[in-house]
């Protein structure tokens, strides 16, 4: 039996990015705030002299255990899906500060084409270069629109970097300058320049002087230990919400945050969210937590199962293309990063220093900013070298005709460590009617309800711009001057992993309810106070990691649900019908 | 011949010649930790190391098989670690850095027994692609290196056995196959005939247990260059030996001034107890 507790102001569900952000906005404005997070308690210090590689990059130390439920996969409609069953297939984060607090801090805002992709590409290119049953559309909002948000986040993350020369507009540089660039960096940066291209410094997490940010939460200075990814910051340099978002909503007193508190289900009544029923994790005890506001703000496979379970909005059916929920699902798949890699006979790289956001990268091949007319593809991607610095299981590179073991693997990995650079293109991922989240028919999670399965699969447009990237990476490691220079290979079809962290839609933002689950603000169209926030409200994929602005976008709906607390109800944002056919 | 080395499940697995060798830095690690802390013991070591060497009676080794029950599975799985990660000119194999151990106190641990994974029914049954194509089930080709993806275009590891069974069911089908070609046990045959057996199991021409003999392959192969190369902490890279081969420095507080050198810097090795200072 659910034990009912004293109804609050707004429950939270999720501690990353979103639900830190929303639980840090809302608990500053005054409002009584209860934050659920599934995971453990975790606390900054808990990552000094974490720097083990089996454990966390091998054993998956971070990432959610999958003991009690996970996804199911299949390429097709008509194929069975079986679950994923590995931590290394299906990395997703846990524990309080979210999947954030083991990111690597790659910092870059999505385009002004992506907020208006449909316009835009019709109004350059003519409504038959969008193909049949591609479902992208604008977002409801515009880049000058969220461009404030973005600027917000950037300064509560105290984000390092130079200006993106073919950037969108900006209102403010970064707070904090550019990471210092390693002679692998120089090296793709003046190799790009030679060839016509555009490289600067990527944006990163990581800082690159010691912040305080306004909220007045300090970060101290990078020191290019190379334990970024997959690991909590030993030395709290990397912005993450146990750094920011979350001891700022603690010190107002006003956020009460629960751990080990898994939320099973929304609660409604009347077409109004009611509160959440959530199950201590350690205990068994259900509790049953009323509030005026429902935030959805957990990973999007959990916010589009949470809906699923709880019978809100109407599921999509890739047979009728009907329905919002589970709709639009894109991520970075097998075909996103793919690239090139350079073998360098003569040259040894310091690659075991680094940091997850220490990298040179370039936009010349990005969104529309390059001529589509005569490509069979549409979007783009960027390119980057990354220095991540890389630990000793990780770095066994060979060139490909290398046997994988025995006498010459090791010699070959030997003479190689320090002496590989690759380039990747993060190509954009595009929606399609038949990629879609729903519930599946066989397997349960230890409560006995249905887990959430995916269909994915690669189009002719995924391969088409994964081609194209190739090529353009091949070119830049050639001019680098590698002795061995290796295209990656296409993939035939979707692999069944997702150890790439980043993987959105399903509760996707616009501006017509047939084929959007939420506004602009992220409230549902369905039922007014449920807000659902996060990257599930991400229509496509674009050619960068989705964090800023899925912290720009919690900003947007942390003001909205401020406001609908203040004016007593109502949407916040009007719904138009389709113009368009989808 | 290297590969051929028989460990000696008593103490530690490596030879006793190099255990003599190496267990001067072992003490010197265990003193100097036990004393200072953080990189006051770093410090502390770079100076002492030799003489500790000189003057620390050998330290007794207390490594013993936790998962592996029958000495025959074991000494085969060393024997073939070697061979994927055989000793050369460059330094020590598999089997004197300890990988054998390694992969022994995997098994028995959280990672070996699968705690942290999907491990509920129903498990698909069949495994060939062709029993899939027949069933109409796409069967797309995939370039996933993933372990046990059966078949393809399926998520990876649809078995019902833990890794732990695996590598028993996987060392024994091996074992098999050597004596049903070779008319031998595997430890006796010649490292050329050894590795013909592993290219069978890579190539994935053995089935055994309802599974692919590449999949096996695959978390052998993996399993054992993590052994090398993780901290020693974990039973294997003793000495940090594979990172002395490797130039790899092990975790370290901060490289903020060495970020933007032009030339290759080499390191002292330096291992987990040491940064966590105690």
């Amino acid at each position: 039996m659910a034990k009912k507790l004293d109804k609050v102001d707004v429950v939270v569900v999720g501690s990353g990015w979103a639900g830190g952000t929303v639980s840090a906005e809302l608990s500053k404005a005054g409002y009584q705030v209860v934050m659920l997070e599934r995971g453990k308690d975790q606390k900054r210090s808990d990552f000094i002299g974490v720097k083990d590689e089996l454990r966390y990059t091998n054993r998956h130390e971070m990432i959610e255990k999958l003991t009690g439920d996970t996804i199911t996969s299949r390429v097709a409609l008509n194929d069975v899906a079986l679950p994923v069953r590995l931590q290394k297939d299906m990395n997703t984060g846990t524990d309080l500060g979210g999947g954030s607090v083991h990111w690597a801090g790659s910092v870059y805002r999505w385009r002004s084409y992506d907020f208006e992709i449909r316009s835009k590409t019709i109004e350059r290119y003519g409504e038959g270069k969008i193909p049949e049953g591609m479902q992208i559309r604008d977002w409801g909002i515009t880049y000058d629109e969220l461009e404030p948000y973005y600027d917000k986040w950037e300064k509560t993350a105290g984000i390092s970097g130079e200006p993106d020369p073919l950037g969108d507009k900006r209102s403010n540089d970064y707070p904090n300058p550019p990471m210092l660039a390693s002679p692998a960096i120089k090296l793709f940066k003046e190799s790009a320049k030679e060839i016509g291209l555009h490289p600067y410094q990527m944006a990163s997490g990581n800082m690159s002087q010691t912040y305080t940010n306004p909220d007045g939460e300090t970060l101290n200075q990078c020191m290019f230990c190379a334990f970024c990814t997959m690991y909590g910051c030993d030395f709290s340099a990397k912005s993450d919400p146990l750094a920011t978002v979350i001891p700022t909503a603690q010190k107002t007193g006003n956020c009460d945050i629960r751990t080990n508190s898994l939320v099973r289900r929304v609660l409604h009544k009347d077409g109004k969210a009611t509160g959440v029923l959530y199950t201590d994790t350690r205990t068994g005890q259900e509790y049953e937590q009323p509030a005026d506001v429902v935030v959805l703000a957990a990973f999007t496979f959990s916010n589009n199962r949470l809906l699923m379970l709880s019978d809100i909005g109407e599921m999509y059916n890739p047979e009728t293309r009907k329905g919002t929920i589970g709709r639009n699902f894109t991520g970075q798949f097998n075909s996103t990063f793919l690239g090139a890699t350079g073998f360098f006979n003569d040259k040894k790289f310091n690659y075991y220093m680094g940091a997850g956001g220490l990298g040179g990268a370039l936009s010349d091949y990005d969104a529309d900013l390059f001529d589509h007319s005569d490509l069979d593809f549409i979007h783009g991607g960027g390119i980057e070298l990354r220095q991540y610095g890389d630990a000793a299981i990780k770095n066994n590179f060979v060139p490909k005709d290398t046997p994988s073991w025995g006498k010459e693997f090791k010699e070959k990995s030997l003479f190689y460590a320090y002496r590989t650079l690759t380039v990747w293109y993060s190509a954009a991922v595009m929606p399609w009617w038949h990629n879609y989240m729903d519930l599946d028919p066989t397997y349960k999670d230890e409560y006995g309800d249905p887990l959430l399965r995916i269909t994915n699969k690669l189009t002719e447009q995924d391969k088409n711009i994964a081609k194209f990237g190739i090529e353009k990476c091949t070119e830049i490691v050639e001019a680098m001057g590698a002795d061995i220079v290796e295209p990656d290979e296409l993939p035939d079809q979707f692999d069944h992993t997702y150890n790439g962290m980043h993987y959105i839609g399903g509760v996707a933002m616009g501006e017509d309810p047939e084929t959007s689950a939420v506004n602009n603000y992220l409230q549902m169209w369905d039922m007014e106070n449920l807000f659902v926030v996060g990257g599930s409200a991400l229509p496509h994929f674009s050619s960068h990691h989705p964090t800023p602005t899925i912290g720009a976008l919690a900003y947007r709906a942390a003001e909205g649900i401020e406001k609908y607390l203040k004016e007593d109800g109502g949407m916040l944002a009007e719904a138009k019908t389709a113009s368009v056919k989808v | 011949m290297a590969n051929n080395q028989k460990p000696n499940n008593n103490s530690s697995g490596m030879s006793r010649r190099n255990f003599l060798k190496n267990s001067g830095l072992v003490a010197g690690g265990l003193l100097g930790g036990s004393l200072f802390g953080g990189l006051v013991t770093s410090q502390f070591q770079k100076g002492t190391k030799d003489e500790s060497a000189s003057n620390t009676k050998v330290q007794e080794s207390f490594e013993a098989r936790t998962f592996f029950s029958r000495n025959e599975d074991f000494d085969l799985l060393s024997a073939a670690t070697e061979r994927i990660f055989p000793e050369d000119e460059h330094g020590p194999g598999a089997i004197e850095l300890g990988v054998p151990y390694f992969i022994d106190r995997q098994c028995s641990g959280d990672w070996g027994n699968n705690a942290n994974d999907y491990m509920h029914g129903p498990f698909p049954t069949i495994t060939k692609t062709e029993q899939y194509e027949e069933d109409g089930v796409n069967t797309e080709k995939v370039t996933s290196s993933t372990v046990v993806k059966v078949p393809a275009g399926t998520p990876s590891y649809q078995t019902k056995m833990t890794r732990g069974v695996f590598f028993l069911e996987g060392i024994r089908a091996m074992e098999q196959t050597s004596k049903e070609k070779f008319d031998d046990r595997f430890i006796k045959l010649e490292p050329e005939q050894q590795d013909e057996v592993l290219q069978m199991f890579e190539s994935g021409e053995v089935q055994f247990s309802g599974v692919d003999s590449a999949d096996f392959f695959s978390l052998l192969r993996q399993t054992t260059i993590e052994g090398v190369y993780a901290d020693p902490v974990y039973g294997g890279n003793r000495n940090m030996e594979a990172w002395k081969m490797k130039e790899y420095p092990g975790p370290r507080m901060s490289f903020l001034n060495e970020i933007e050198e032009e030339d290759f810097i080499v390191m002292k090795p330096e291992s987990l107890r040491n940064y966590q200072g105690h």
